[in-house]
């Protein structure tokens, strides 16, 4: 079996990903598919890693968890602070830009 | 060259009581006109005493010259704001601040009536610096602040009264007109540093001897469309009748003794510029012959005693700027006429401030008559300066003006026959009308209106007069014997070979007391022998219904200048409307249609920016498999 | 050589088995993701995805991040996504229907065209190429090489990101953070609100839910003395949320009471 075959599925996980951000409404599951991408994207550095014999791809999976796990703290509450103020969790009813 | 620490002080003066009474404002109304007399005085005092280092001096190092600080450093442009006070200088200098202190003291009782004394007075020292400035300045660039600074105050004075319309629109008239002039010399200052690299008389006058003919000659026509415009010359002479709007002291001293002789000391310090450049000294006796003949015909028509003296002092002018147009040899005399004018114009002008003092205000001639016994110290002083102005032996005009004849017909060929004959021609009229208007004022009988009552003017106001009038009878003799001011002034200027000579002196001085003579005794026949009416008649040549106006100048600029001015105007409105606004309106209107089709794409769902960014990530992706191939 | 090469640069067997066993079910539990209505299943498939990349990490010799992937996102982050789930309503779930007219064909084909694109790009660059392989990074164990990188090479992005953390942490206190508006009344003016109001009807406190009715549960209004439900008896949150149960079916009155004890 080739190693490559991580690098396809890590493609597909974050197409996934991508798919899901656009399509779902409820913002918790859209930061659930944007943790996906990352996620895809940490399987693509350790695959990488692997295939070129050095840890330095590791090294950027793991700081991209913590990066993701900032992003996770600020947006949730970025997410209860909107879910307090107009009672809903969708995304598309914080469209005041338009407005 | 001597360098001195005092120079400045000549300017400074002045301009600290200009500025004291300028900002003590009301305060100042009860000292302003003596402190702004005394300014004037000390300036006159540092001149005095400028003057006599001077002559304790050998001829070479009688100049001086005072850095004050470096004014301009750009690049190879440096200018300093230094002063130079050579042997042409002191005469300017002199000139200034010694009719200056005369008038300013004249004003002081002329003025007492008057509610803004105190700014009026303040305005004469604003003058009196700027003009020392514009004679003391050693390079182009500091002369052109003089320049302008004695334009402001001229515009200022003339408009003293400006709550009188007619007066306001004539200061406009005159400092619009300045600026034409302004240009010229603007324009020589930046031709002169683009060929020559500097801008300093030094730095030039080395220059001009390698220069191109082409450069010097552009230069030196700048410099004289310049002179016309500071000294009221043909085509530029249209504003000198209307600046009399002014009281009759700055008359006296900005537009016949100082300011209006600024012209002659720009050509007369330029001289290396003009002898290297024969085109544009031809162009300068020629605006000086046909001005000379121009005021002297304006003059013979005008009733208004001002207007009448300003056309004198333009055709006077005239006579320096033909003289300085003649060349080294011609360029004393030109100072000497301009020196000799100086006082005996002022002295006619604080006359006819005089007789007006004392019949209200009245300026027509035709108004007066028989005045001689009411004003026998101002008959005295006028008579002395009208005898001065027509050249009569030994009064200071004869010395000067036969001078500047005599050089003309002696300038050679046919140019000196015709500049020779002009001159001459020029004296007769002068005569003729300068005695219609000592007729017309002083003897004959009186057309007074009723309420007139004419009285002898104070001490304040005759002593200037007569200082000026012992002027007028001295001063040609003494600057012309053993040839004081020529041997003064020879240093600055080109040595000068022997002309062949024409006429003898005696010849021409007697031709011109002919002509003389011959214009005196037609005015003596139409104005002594007949009744003068009262009110001017209507019924003259057409000849003098244009003379009356000028010479029809007024409604030649109207009509080429101003209208086709108007139109051009109008037509540039048209365009600034269509094409300037239309642009910039129509770049409006682009980025509003433009932003009102791209606010369809921003429907503020966060979604449909995720989906954006989607496909811009595939477009992405799709290039790079595009590349990567 | 060549041979060798090759070897090495294949997975073994198990690792293979492993991989073809779990990579559809990650494919599938993310697919699920998208399509499932209710957030808290999306989550637990999306726990699940992350455990299966931890397998995958673990069997390419990045143990460490393996472990970290397992303790702090199907730990940590996942508990804190249940968590805020819990607080905005676990049982409320999304319609599927697309509002965004257009959105999801668009969506849909720059997804296809983008991840199609993607494969046949790691085709490629990865063709006929094989993996070097851990095994000497991994010499002295994988967390050591991993730490010995950490704090030499990568030692100032790791500063950064522990400062990113902290900001991070303060950002979510803030936005958090609920500012008093009003000063909080002190109890005298409770007590003066309570008594000096519209009615006494609530001065010896708000009744208690289910009191009189046939559940005493939370979301149960309590009956009055009439039988009619007392609507200010359980929290307005519950309420606005649409979890009260309707005590109007408890009436009495309307409730069988012919029915015999329940046994």
């Amino acid at each position: 079996m080739d190693a490559a075959n991580y690098l396809y599925l890590a493609a597909l996980l974050f197409t996934i990903g991508a798919v899901g951000v656009v399509v779902r409404r409820n913002a918790i599951v859209v930061f659930m598919c944007i943790e996906l991408m990352l996620n895809a994207a940490n399987l693509a550095f350790v695959t990488f890693s692997r295939i070129n014999g050095d840890l330095n791809g590791q090294v950027v999976a793991f700081f991209t968890m913590v990066v993701a796990a900032c992003e996770v703290v600020v947006g949730l509450a970025i997410i209860v602070t909107i879910y307090r103020s107009r009672r809903s969790a969708s995304v598309d009813d914080a469209s005041l830009l338009k407005r | 060259m001597t360098t001195s620490n005092s120079l400045v002080y000549l300017i400074a003066l002045p301009l600290l009581g200009a500025t004291i009474l300028l900002l003590a404002g009301r305060r100042a109304d009860k000292w302003g006109h003596i402190l702004g007399t005394l300014m004037s005085a000390s300036a006159f005092a540092v001149g005095l005493y400028q003057l006599s280092q001077m002559l304790g001096r050998s001829n070479e190092a009688r100049p001086v010259t005072q850095k004050l600080f470096e004014w301009i450093s750009v690049g190879t442009f440096n200018v300093d704001a230094g002063l130079l006070l050579d042997q042409l200088s002191i005469c300017f200098v002199l000139l200034i601040t010694g009719v200056g202190t005369l008038i300013h003291i004249y004003s002081i009782s002329y003025m007492s009536h008057d509610h803004d004394r105190r700014r009026f007075f303040a305005y004469l020292n604003l003058f009196i610096a700027a003009m020392l400035l514009l004679v003391l300045g050693n390079s182009y660039l500091n002369l052109y602040v003089g320049w302008e600074g004695v334009g402001l105050a001229s515009y200022l004075l003339i408009g003293f009264w400006n709550q009188k319309p007619a007066y306001a629109t004539a200061s406009k008239k005159a400092f619009v007109m300045n600026r034409i002039g302004d240009m010229g010399l603007s324009f020589a200052i930046m031709i002169a540093f683009a060929t020559l690299g500097t801008v300093s008389f030094e730095g030039i006058k080395a220059a001009s001897g390698t220069a191109s003919t082409a450069a010097l000659t552009a230069i030196g026509i700048m410099l004289l469309v310049a002179a016309t415009g500071k000294s009221a010359q043909f085509p530029l002479q249209a504003w000198l009748g209307d600046a009399m709007a002014g009281p009759t002291p700055v008359s006296a001293l900005i537009h016949a003794a100082t300011m209006v002789t600024a012209g002659v000391y720009l050509i007369t310090r330029s001289n290396f510029i003009f002898d290297a450049a024969p085109t544009a000294q031809l162009l300068v006796v020629i605006v000086g012959a046909i001005t000379l003949l121009f005021g002297a015909l304006i003059g013979t028509a005008k009733d208004d005693i001002k207007k009448a003296l300003a056309a004198s002092t333009m055709s006077q002018i005239g006579y320096m700027i033909l003289g300085a147009g003649l060349g080294p040899v011609g360029y004393a005399f030109a100072i000497m006429h301009l020196l000799t004018h100086g006082f005996f114009k002022a002295g006619m002008f604080l006359g006819a401030g005089s007789v007006m003092h004392g019949m209200n205000d009245e300026v027509n001639m035709r108004k007066y008559g028989a005045l001689r016994k009411f004003m026998p110290i101002t008959f005295a002083t006028f008579g002395l300066g009208y005898l001065a102005i027509l050249g009569v032996p030994p009064f200071a005009g004869f010395y000067s003006k036969d001078m500047i004849i005599e050089t003309a017909f002696n300038s050679g060929g046919s140019k000196g026959i015709i500049l020779g004959t002009v001159t001459l021609l020029g004296a007769g009229i002068t005569a003729f009308y300068m005695t219609r208007v000592m007729i017309l004022t002083f003897t004959g009988k009186a057309r007074w209106d009723e309420e007139a009552h004419p009285h002898e003017s104070p001490l304040l106001m005759w002593l200037p007069m007569v200082v000026l009038a012992v002027g007028s009878v001295s001063s040609g003799f003494l600057l012309s014997r053993g040839d004081a001011l020529v041997n003064w002034l020879s240093p600055l200027f080109a040595e000068h070979g022997e002309h062949s000579e024409l006429m003898k002196p005696i010849v021409v001085s007697g031709l011109a007391l002919a002509m003389v003579a011959i214009g005196v005794a037609i005015a003596f026949l139409k104005y002594s022998r007949q009744e003068v009416a009262a009110v001017a008649p209507e019924d003259v040549s057409v000849f003098t219904k244009i003379a009356r106006q000028d010479l029809m100048q007024d409604r030649f600029n109207e009509a080429v200048f101003m209208r086709t001015g108007q139109q051009l105007t109008q037509v540039l409105v048209k365009t600034d409307e269509a094409v300037i606004d239309g642009a910039v309106r129509g770049v409006g209107r682009l980025a509003l249609g433009s932003g009102s089709i791209l606010r369809g794409m921003q429907t503020g769902f966060v979604r449909s920016y995720a989906a954006l960014i989607l496909i811009g990530a595939a477009l992405l992706i799709a290039a790079i498999w595009v590349v990567v191939q | 050589m060549v041979d060798l090469a090759l070897a090495v640069g294949q997975t073994q067997t198990p690792e293979a088995v492993m991989f073809w066993i779990l990579a559809p079910l990650t494919v599938a539990a993310a697919l699920g993701m998208l399509l499932v209505k209710k957030a808290v299943h999306s989550a637990i498939l999306m726990a699940s995805v992350m455990i299966n990349l931890a397998f995958f990490y673990i069997a390419q010799d990045a143990l460490f991040l393996g472990i970290v992937q397992i303790v702090v996102y199907t730990g940590a982050v996942m508990m804190l996504f249940l968590f805020i789930l819990m607080l905005v309503g676990v049982d409320s779930s999304d319609s599927l229907t697309e509002t965004i007219t257009g959105l999801r064909p668009i969506a849909i084909t720059a997804a296809v065209g983008f991840g199609g694109l993607m494969v046949s790009l790691l085709g490629r660059a990865t063709l006929g190429r094989g993996a070097v392989g851990l095994e000497s990074a991994n010499s002295n164990g994988n967390v050591k090489g991993l730490a010995k990188l950490l704090f030499s090479t990568y030692v100032w992005p790791f500063e950064v990101v522990s400062a990113l953390l902290i900001t991070a942490a303060l950002g979510a206190m803030v936005l958090a953070h609920h500012q008093r508006i009003q000063t909080r009344p002190t109890q005298r003016q409770l007590s003066t609100q309570r008594f000096r109001g519209k009615s006494l009807a609530n001065a010896a406190g708000l009744p208690g839910p289910g009191v009189f009715a046939r559940h005493n549960a939370v979301d149960v209004p309590a009956l009055l003395p009439d039988g009619t439900p007392a609507q200010n008896s359980i929290n307005a949150t519950l309420e606005a949320r649409g979890d009260m149960l309707n005590s109007g079916v408890f009436e009495l009155g309307k409730v069988d009471t012919s029915a015999g004890e329940e046994k």
